[in-house]
């Protein structure tokens, strides 16, 4: 076990150098590595969310919303075949996910019509190949029309999908840095926010769905605007976005909608210098927008965000250039955010936030601080009882102990791994476990000596027998590291990175290592060396 | 110079004080359980946090009494490492996990006009019911399927008997540390379920360290007495069980004393680890063994460590 090919010497040096030089950049600022030559590897240590500061947010897509629309236009379209076909039906049930009347007259052919509309107002979200997306049963007179499993998930997707798009849009129009966007599971979304300690801007950016439409007010009744009595068929009460006490009174039909829209800037109104946000259609939406101004000058014309209506600016001319303002007495930031949510797009479904977390750069800094200099104090600490344990052989494993700490960073530096605080902790247990391998060898080795090898020959025979018992032990830490790993998320993911990445490195450098400097020294070893005093 | 080596303490003549000893804690542990129950951190419970740090001190009971005013249930206040430093937490808000997000913003308005020193938001933390549900549900997972991968795996490099007794007494390092986070109502988060299960692991390598000598011990020894043989083992291990001990609580002490407020809970859980996980590898596992009859006759070309 002590002799080693100068092959596996140079393979072993080696692996230990490369590794080290990964870990170097960590202690050079950004500038200074710039001038180190292009082979040299550049990266450092990724820092998580709680050591650099930022803030963590776990969004939901709402998708009972998503459902609950889809019905609601299933809802429309039968009922619009039922009504042609003169079929009258009673009974008329919505719940979350089906409709359930009673109809006579319910035959193979109005089933075909139903599904043919409902396919074809749902193809975009239909995958390729789709027969159909309805389950319609009969029986006797009653008929339940059900979503096929199948389209529910593909429409929930499809939101996810288009709400993660829209999130990235909102967030990189805010222009934060480097913030990461990702899908998690089946319906939430992750962003990690890094450097920002207050997301409450953002939140509110994404707490909107952002749904703009304008809608023209319905001037046929007189109301009072404070307690308004029930809207006419067809119409709508809307409360106004700045007052919730003032209500309108809106034509539900949407005249022009938020996707027609190519564009959306902060402004200035030159007259009053009141801030706005003038916009843009595309050439459908112009048109509609021309056709809807030009029939209806003099009337009240409301642009309605969210279900609330902004303002509501009387048409005093025809508009056909595409293109117009929204002022509803915001401020600056208010016009700001408003056209970076209509440029972005309106969110196919609300977002709820589940968890948030975040922690300012002052926090994450006295953190880093103090965990290094935890780890120093409890690095000395170990050096020193293993010298004093073990003389000669603890210096060694010191030697290798430094090395091992060294190798985490460089592993860390080289996979871009995150290092969190409770991955600090890691890496300082690590320091405490790193020495257990040598611990192990270095006890069989004093066993071989008590029981009269000679020094050569224990060291030998303590490093074979130590092996299986080295591999088991460290086996056992390892699989709870690799479930904490697949369990936790976040900050406690990274205390099982370092720790496993620590595991590796420690029986690695006992193995390697350690042994090669004893065999260094082999001739010279004395019993004293794994302190045993010499009449032991 | 310490010399651990070459001890003859007869570990197993206590074993029926020490089990007595651990079967008290246990229950002690339990009895923690139903009577306190864990105090759970936002983590699993739900709520709002928030860690500031002021100029100057704050009169604390003063800042609670008017946070109180804000009717948003209980809300508490403690200092956190030194006096300008506060940590306040409001618990989880009734109606689902939208309306949680305003808590944060109440907090911090009130905050703003009650004190008149500069406040630095150090850490805001809000958990919505559905992910502290589902943390609570992952973590007691974890902790299972590490208990069980570990009886697995002894059961595959060893014999269900050495298997029986590890896992048992793994248990017991997990019930007590649970215990002792009941009796002392520390708060219980999400790094603590870290540390438990990373002192699964430790726990798991110190008694495999006493097990492996055990079963290279019965291969050597095939007639000697089992209680001999299990004292012997444990004596051949200790001054190893205790250096490797002696290091890791090392390291974690300068953890627990200069690491910072954040990391305590989880440092103090891995330090009880230590110590309940090497006491149960020397008086639980081990002699444990005596009463799960041991199989003698071992193949000895088939183990990995030939012994000769």
């Amino acid at each position: 076990m002590l002799y080693f090919s100068n092959l596996k010497i140079f393979s072993v040096l080696s692996v230990i150098i490369i590794t080290l030089l990964f870990a170097v950049p960590n202690f050079f600022g950004k500038d200074q590595l710039e001038t180190f030559p292009n082979f040299f590897p550049k990266q450092q240590v990724n820092l998580g969310l709680d050591l650099q500061g930022g803030s963590h947010l776990l969004l939901e897509v709402d998708t009972e919303e998503i459902i609950k629309e889809r019905v609601e236009n299933l809802n429309a379209d039968v009922r619009r075949v039922l009504k042609k076909n003169n079929l009258n039906y009673s009974n008329f049930k919505v719940s979350n996910e089906s409709l359930k009347f009673i109809v006579e007259g319910f035959n193979s052919e109005i089933q075909k019509e139903i599904s043919e509309l409902s396919m074809s107002n749902t193809q975009n979200i239909l995958a390729m190949g789709d027969q159909t997306n309805l389950i319609i049963t009969q029986e006797e007179n009653t008929v339940q029309i059900n979503f096929t499993e199948e389209f529910i998930k593909q429409s929930v997707s499809n939101a996810v999908a288009q709400s993660l798009e829209i999130v990235r849009r909102r967030i990189d129009e805010l222009g934060t840095r480097e913030p990461s966007i990702q899908r998690q599971g089946s319906s939430r979304i992750i962003i990690q926010l890094p450097g920002i300690d207050d997301p409450d801007r953002i939140k509110s950016l994404l707490g909107q769905t952002a749904k703009l439409t304008f809608q023209l007010v319905d001037t046929s009744v007189n109301f009072d605007p404070f307690n308004p009595s029930k809207a006419p068929i067809g119409s709508e009460i809307l409360a106004s976005d700045a007052d919730e006490e003032f209500k309108y009174i809106v034509k539900k039909r949407i005249m022009v909608g938020g996707e027609n829209l190519v564009d959306a800037q902060p402004g200035f109104d030159p007259q009053t210098n009141e801030p706005i946000v003038s916009f843009r259609f595309d050439r459908i939406g112009a048109t509609k927008f021309g056709r809807v101004t030009q029939q209806n000058v003099g009337k009240p014309f409301a642009i309605v965000l969210d279900n609330k209506v902004i303002s509501a600016p009387v048409i005093r001319e025809a508009i056909l250039g595409g293109s117009g303002q929204i002022s509803g007495g915001f401020d600056s930031e208010e016009a700001n955010d408003l056209a970076i949510l209509l440029r972005a797009g309106a969110l196919p479904a609300p977002l709820i936030i589940l968890e948030e977390r975040s922690v300012g750069p002052d926090l994450g800094a006295d953190s880093i601080e103090a965990g290094q200099f935890a780890a120093i104090i409890g690095f000395i600490a170990v050096i020193i009882f293993m010298i004093f344990v073990y003389r000669y052989f603890g210096l060694l494993a010191d030697i290798a102990l430094i090395i091992n700490l060294f190798m985490v960073l460089g592993v860390l530096s080289l996979f871009q791994a995150t290092l969190t605080l409770p991955g600090i902790a890691g890496i300082i247990l690590t320091i405490g476990m790193a020495v257990d391998a040598n611990v192990l060898i270095f006890e069989r080795v004093k066993e071989e000596i008590r029981n009269g090898s000679n020094m050569m020959n224990a060291v030998e025979n303590g490093y074979k027998r130590a092996l299986s018992t080295i591999l088991d032990a460290n086996i056992t830490t390892l699989i709870a590291a690799i479930i904490l790993f697949f369990m936790a998320s976040g900050p406690v993911r990274g205390f099982s990175i370092t720790l496993a990445i620590g595991i590796f490195t420690s029986v690695f450098t006992a193995f390697t290592f350690t042994r090669l400097l004893i065999s260094f020294n082999a001739k010279r070893l004395k019993p004293n060396f794994v302190g045993l005093s010499k009449n032991a | 110079m310490l010399n651990i080596s070459g001890t003859q303490i007869n570990f197993l003549k206590v074993r029926v004080i020490t089990f007595i000893l651990s079967v008290i804690l246990i229950f002690l542990s339990i009895g923690a359980f139903f009577v306190n129950g864990l105090n759970f951190g936002i983590d699993f419970k739900g709520g709002t946090l928030i860690e500031i740090e002021t100029s100057q001190e704050i009169e604390i009971s003063g800042l609670r009494d008017n946070l109180n005013t804000l009717e948003l249930g209980d809300v508490q206040v403690q200092e956190f490492g030194s006096n300008k430093n506060l940590l306040i937490r409001v618990e989880q808000q009734l109606g689902g996990d939208q309306v949680q997000q305003d808590v944060v913003q109440i907090v911090k308005d009130s905050l703003g006009s009650y004190l008149s020193t500069d406040i630095n938001f150090r850490r805001t933390e809000v958990v919505g019911p559905k992910v502290s549900g589902e943390l609570i549900q992952s973590g007691a997972i974890a902790i299972f399927v590490a208990v069980f991968a570990m009886l697995v795996y002894i059961w595959f490099r060893f014999e269900w008997q050495f298997s029986l007794g590890a896992v048992l007494a793994l248990v017991h390092d997990v019930i007590l540390t649970i215990g002792v986070f009941c009796i002392t109502q520390l708060e219980f988060n999400l790094p603590i379920i870290a540390a438990i299960l990373t002192i699964v692991g430790y726990s798991m390598n110190d008694t495999v360290v006493v097990y492996d000598r055990v079963r290279e011990n019965l291969r050597k020894y095939r007639s000697k007495e089992i209680t001999d043989l299990l004292n012997l083992s444990i004596n051949d291990t200790l001054s190893r069980t205790i250096v490797t001990s002696v290091t890791t609580l090392l390291a974690l002490l300068s953890l627990f004393i200069f690491g910072g407020e954040v990391i305590k809970g989880f440092t103090f859980a891995m330090i009880w680890g230590v110590i309940v996980g090497t006491y149960s590898s020397i008086f639980v596992a081990a002699p444990l063994l005596r009463y799960l009859d041991v199989k003698r006759e071992w193949n000895t070309t088939s183990a990995v460590d030939s012994t000769r």
